[in-house]
């Protein structure tokens, strides 16, 4: 029997499953009016009682984050979406707003419900058009059937969703950079405190969730809590999306309970490439430290990954065989941290630079052992010395990568160049490209 | 950015907040940030972007400390420049934590990856932040072998200050500034990652006033200053407390000398004052001072009208055989310190027997001798920081007094209190501080005045000089603070004004407040003086002097042309014996022409607007010139009613022990409101003032300087650019019988019957071009 637990993917592989019409079909927008029925604080209650927690990374509890808003304060509340997915190997929100835009919509209209917000923002990053125009469309189509607008089904709330398209910086996805660049502004993360919920947008109690936390919430309105607890482990309830990519037969999406281990989404994804074996992994993106193949048996929700020293994150498993050299995967990370530093704090701005430059050097076999020393002391003044959590997950898949294959470093410097030969990572490397 | 309530400063007790950093206990007030604490305690945590008047940012990290509250632990370091104390905080600094210390020393060697280390030749080598914490809490040798990042440099971000990027650390106290207390968001930060950088916009300039203070802030040498760079090494500068001479805001200042030259000079720091900043005139137009016509030795006009150097003896002789037996009078100018001021008014009292002495070389009129003889000025900076509503009155404050505008606008920024501005259009300077607009023309100022309403004891109402220019202004102003009990300030633009005041360099006034017209106030300062007595018959003001026939004039630092366009001609006629420090048009036509101190060559002290003493050291002792009581002594002596002001000490302390008069006084004589003039077809009513960077005679020999001052334009309604016909940026030109300018023009929010134009600007001097200044009707056409 399949792990599997489609909910947000379930009618995917139905041809019109954007459309409204599809999304009716499988019994959309039938939460909302059973959620606009309930008092705001009953919805907030529900989702907290489903222990649904942020599949954005962090793994926050959803509801509490709605309960910080401060109620009767007079003040304009703001819902923003943060689709601003941009972490290497995490491609879950982009696909379910492309297959399911609705499914988002709904959440949306439920969410800004709850806390009493009249408008809603979804900060979408620019490089996906075609997504961009899925929701937009999706977003009008909602409005002509009146589930956006004044007087939601006649039950007298109001909202406006406002579709921003973002420049494409990976610092945006950090809550309060996003809100920075939806105001016009810079992206750059803000000081905290305020936090968004008293001071977000525009200075206003904001929530900012994840696409899938948001996308989520219908399925648990309609089904209830226990249908939703029914599913995951103790402390991490419920279904997610893994997505699996790299060296793996069927790269994809997965949707399965929280808990579900590599092993088991390796079986039901055909396994790694044909012919190779696992050599390392992320767990949820690439800013989460590595795993190995000793790892496979961790169980992927947000306790067990973190007592096996890494983070679930965005639940993108990016898989690696042994035709990969480590040094040279994490080099691109580095380069990618470097390229995506916004620059406001030290540690990060001068830190990303300078890593490349060391992993530069090592990939190419010129250094010594004591420049690994250098490397992990360098991370070590960079992690937790930051910002914000950007130059955290610089440091994490070099620390990680040192402590599982300090050898292959090694190697590279006895060598005096990359043992690896990078076409056979390749996928199409048995094509005989070389 | 959180609203405080208004007037909930002074009434809430302020929570007092324990904590214990490095093992020693201290209890500071709630909101104070552990850096700030660790201050008291004499504890310094290394910073770049913490700055006390801004708000925290938390970008350089280079102040991380381990803090843990009530027995939890931070799991990692913090950055103290953003983290208030809370009681049960145990902080711990690079003193007492090795991670602290790591982290901070990891953050140093960080931030030197990329920098140049040219401190060698760096302006800012010797006294660099970043050059001392380096040393301070850096690890001895960086361990960088890498490609450091170079850009092209420098980068001009303004004619007058510099940026070299590669030296930035990023701290964006620069923005921060330009944004949070300037007002002037012309530069930020762009791009990202390690080539984030300081930048201005596209064809933008950094277009501020107060662009000074971002170099002075600036931790690293990535801003300087165009005209000090490559100058000086800090180390070779003696540095003088000083005060600023360019006018009455008061600012606190630092002068650097070398080897008897003024190289720089920075902002002061005065928390009632100025804080810390000050305004790009103030710290860079010093330059007259070592202009090359500087005038070094006594001078005496000869038989065939030249002047020729004489010694000292021979120049007090001739002026005093001049003076002595005639008809005379003093014109002290606005610029003159309190001791200098004091000294004219009595030589003109003791020495000449005259009340004829005015100290106001530019527009004045009897309602304002009175009112100044007569109103207690009362508002002082704290008033504006308290303040519920202020009320400008024909005054630009960040033309006429920029630090005035600087405390106004920070009170906008952190309390939106309300401004409001009576004022013929909405100038850049009161649209930043959301001034609401009471749009009026010269001359019908007292009816928006006397239409005021809401004011209370907690308003603060600003006036400026130009108040006079309207009969009947100064008046309504006077009853509406007395009505409503607003605090009264009156703002002269020159340093010398107020001080002068107090000095008794008027007409109707005598030191300490007395005045003419008093017998005992009389009597009073007769006694003091050891004379028989004092003059009761009134003084000539300025004009009167200048158009009377008055046979000699002794006068102080004052341009005619300030006065009128035919001073020049009425005053070659009388015997002038002239006090100057550079050749001007009065050493032209005077008879005798005595040198003295600039201000940097001098003690003494100035009266900001608030009516507070500023003193101020001579910054270069290596000079012959003295100051002008000291002269005026002499020529006292020479003439043989000696006033016994040998020094600027001994000036000092009598007017100080003069103290301020104690007696009655009198109220003053309201005027009726007058009425704008009726203007029409091409006539327009004539509005203008000063802009802080201009054509005054201080600023000159400074051309960086100068390249930021606003440009010149004409500024008229909408309604009579579609008359004319003209769009913004065309040429129009402001004519009358005296003469013509022709400008662009720029199309902006003022009164349809008036035009504005700058007073004294490049193309724009009024006075030489038009012989008017404002309150005049003038044509206005298509150039």
């Amino acid at each position: 029997m399949s792990k599997l637990t489609p909910v947000l993917s379930a009618s995917w592989d139905q041809a019109d499953s954007f459309t409204i019409e599809g999304y009716k079909r499988n019994g959309g927008y039938t939460a909302i009016a059973k959620a606009l029925a309930m008092q705001p604080d009953e919805v907030i209650q529900l989702v907290k009682d489903s222990g649904l927690r942020g599949r954005g990374g962090a793994g926050f509890p959803t509801g509490s984050k709605w309960g910080f808003i401060p109620q009767g304060d007079n003040k304009e509340h703001y819902f923003v979406v943060n689709a601003d997915e941009s972490e290497p190997g995490t491609c879950k929100d982009t696909p379910l707003m492309m297959a399911n835009p609705h499914v988002l919509i709904e959440g949306v209209i439920i969410g800004s419900y709850a806390i009493r917000a009249n408008y809603a923002f979804i900060y979408i990053r620019g490089e996906v058009t075609h997504v961009v125009r899925r929701v937009q469309q999706a977003i009008e189509d909602a409005y002509k059937a009146g589930f956006l607008g004044k007087n939601i089904l006649g039950k007298g709330f109001d909202l406006e969703l406002v579709l921003h398209v973002g420049a494409g910086a990976y610092i945006c996805g950090e809550e309060t950079a996003l809100l920075d660049s939806l105001e016009g502004f810079r992206g750059q993360p803000r000081l905290r405190p305020p936090f968004p919920a008293i001071a977000g947008l525009y200075a206003k109690p904001t929530v900012v969730n994840n696409v899938e936390s948001v996308a989520s919430v219908p399925s648990i309105i309609s089904n209830g809590v226990a249908w939703f607890t029914g599913m995951g482990t103790e402390k991490s309830k419920g279904f997610t999306l893994y997505s699996l990519s790299g060296h793996v037969n069927n790269p994809g999406q997965f949707e399965a309970p929280l808990g579900i281990t590599l092993r088991q989404l390796l079986e039901i994804s055909g396994g790694v490439r044909s012919g190779h074996k696992l050599k390392f992994w992320t767990p949820g993106g690439s800013s989460t430290p590595i795993f190995t193949d000793a790892h496979l048996d961790v169980p992927l929700d947000y306790e067990g990954v973190s007592a096996a020293g890494s983070m679930l994150g965005t639940k993108a498993l990016q898989i690696f065989d042994e035709t990969t050299c480590v040094v040279r995967a994490v080099l691109r990370w580095t380069e990618f941290y470097k390229h995506e530093s916004c620059g406001k704090c030290t540690p990060c701005r001068e830190g990303t630079w300078w890593l490349v430059q060391v992993l530069k050097d090592l990939e190419a076999g010129r250094g010594s052992e004591s420049d690994l020393d250098k490397l992990l002391d360098l991370c070590d003044n960079i992690m937790g010395r930051s910002f914000c959590a950007l130059a955290d997950g610089a440091a994490s898949p070099i620390i990680s990568s040192l402590k599982y294959f300090r050898q292959e470093y090694l190697d590279h410097l006895v060598a005096g160049k990359c043992p690896f030969d990078p076409m056979a990572s390749t996928l199409f490397e048995t094509a005989g490209v070389k | 950015m959180s609203i405080q309530e208004l007037g909930t400063e002074s009434q809430v007790q302020i929570e007092m907040i324990t904590c214990v950093i490095d093992g020693f206990e201290i209890t500071v007030p709630k909101g104070t940030l552990v850096i700030r604490a660790a201050e008291k305690l004499g504890i310094q945590i290394p910073r770049f972007c913490d700055h006390p008047l801004l708000a925290p940012a938390g970008a350089c990290r280079q102040c991380l400390v381990d803090i843990e509250i009530n027995g939890r632990a931070f799991p990692k370091p913090q950055a103290s420049c953003t983290i208030p104390v809370e009681n049960g905080m145990v902080v711990k600094t690079q003193l007492t934590s090795p991670v602290a210390d790591k982290a901070q020393k990891g953050v140093m060697e960080l931030l030197l990856i990329n920098h140049p280390l040219d401190c060698p030749v760096c302006d800012k080598g010797g006294e660099c932040p970043l050059q001392n914490q380096a040393m301070s809490n850096g690890r001895p040798e960086s361990r960088f072998e890498g490609i450091k990042r170079t850009f092209e440099k420098p980068v001009p971000i303004s004619s007058q200050v510099l940026l070299d990027r590669e030296r930035c650390v990023l701290c964006a106290r620069c923005t921060r500034f330009s944004e949070q207390i300037a007002g002037d968001p012309f530069i930020t930060l762009n791009e990202r990652g390690a080539l984030q950088q300081v930048g201005i916009y596209e064809e933008e300039p950094f277009d501020s006033y107060y662009s000074g203070n971002t170099v002075q802030i600036c931790p690293v040498g990535a801003l300087t200053g165009t005209s000090y760079r490559f100058r000086a090494r800090p180390f070779d500068l003696v540095s003088t407390d000083s005060a600023c001479e360019h006018c009455a805001s008061g600012c606190a200042m630092r002068t650097d000398v070398r080897r008897g030259k003024t190289l720089r000079r920075l902002a002061g720091e005065d928390a009632d004052v100025n804080e810390e900043w000050n305004c790009d005139k103030g710290r860079w137009a010093f330059k007259y001072e070592v202009a090359k016509n500087r005038v070094k030795s006594p001078m005496v006009r000869d038989s065939n009208g030249q002047l020729q150097e004489v010694s000292w003896p021979e120049a007090l002789a001739a002026a005093a055989e001049g003076l002595k037996n005639s008809r005379s009078g003093v014109l002290v100018g606005g610029r003159a310190t309190i001791e200098d001021a004091y000294g004219y008014s009595k030589f003109a009292r003791v020495a000449l027997g005259t009340n004829n002495i005015d100290f106001r070389a530019r527009r004045h009129s009897q309602e304002e001798s009175e009112f100044l003889e007569t109103t207690k000025l009362t508002a002082t900076y704290k008033d504006i920081d308290n303040a519920d509503h202020i009320l400008l009155v024909n005054f630009e404050p960040e033309d006429e007094s920029p630090i005035v505008f600087l405390r106004i606008y920070k009170q906008v920024h952190k309390r939106s209190i309300k401004v409001t501005t009576i004022a013929p259009l909405a100038s850049r300077g009161s649209e930043k501080l959301k001034a609401k607009l009471i749009r009026t023309t010269a001359g019908d100022e007292t009816q928006a005045i006397t239409n005021i309403s809401g004011l209370t004891g907690k308003s603060v109402i600003l006036l400026g000089e130009r108040i006079s220019e309207t009969e009947g202004a100064l008046s309504a102003v006077v009853k509406l603070a007395a009505d409503s009990g607003a605090k009264l300030g009156w703002v002269p633009r020159r340093a010398g004004e107020r001080g002068a005041i107090a000095a008794g360099a008027l007409p109707n006034l005598l030191p300490g407040n007395r005045s003419v017209s008093d017998p005992a106030a009389r009597i009073d300062m007769a006694t003091a003086w050891s004379i028989d007595s004092i003059s009761n018959e009134p003084g000539m003001s300025t004009d009167e002097m200048v158009n009377s026939d008055l046979q000699a004039l002794l006068i102080g630092g004052v341009d005619p042309m300030d006065i009128s366009a035919e001073a020049k001609i009425k005053l070659s006629k009388k015997f002038i014996v002239s006090l100057e420090i550079r050749q001007s048009d009065i050493t032209e036509i005077a008879s005798v022409v005595l040198p003295v101190a600039a201000v940097v060559e001098k003690s003494g002290s100035f009266m900001d607007w608030q009516g507070k003493v500023r003193k101020f050291e001579a910054a270069i002792d290596q000079t012959l010139n003295r100051s002008d009581v000291r002269i005026l002594s002499m020529l006292a002596d020479e003439i043989g009613k000696p006033i016994n002001l040998p020094t600027v000490k001994s000036a000092r302390a009598e007017l100080d022990s003069l103290g301020n008069w104690d007696g009655p006084s009198s109220d003053m004589k309201m005027r009726n409101p007058t009425a704008a003039q009726k203007v029409s077809g091409d006539e327009a009513v004539l509005i203008s003032w000063r802009n802080l960077l201009d054509k005054g005679s201080l600023q000159d020999g400074e051309e960086n300087l100068a390249g930021t001052a606003r440009k010149s334009t004409i500024i008229i309604s909408n309604s009579r650019a579609q008359t004319l016909n003209v769009r913004s940026g065309e040429h129009v030109r402001v004519s009358n019988n005296y003469g013509a300018i022709t400008l662009p023009c720029q199309i902006g929010d003022i009164d349809e019957s008036s035009v504005w134009l700058p007073r004294n600007s490049l193309n724009s001097q009024l006075i030489r071009n038009l012989s008017v200044v404002s309150n005049s009707v003038v044509k206005v056409t298509k150039a």
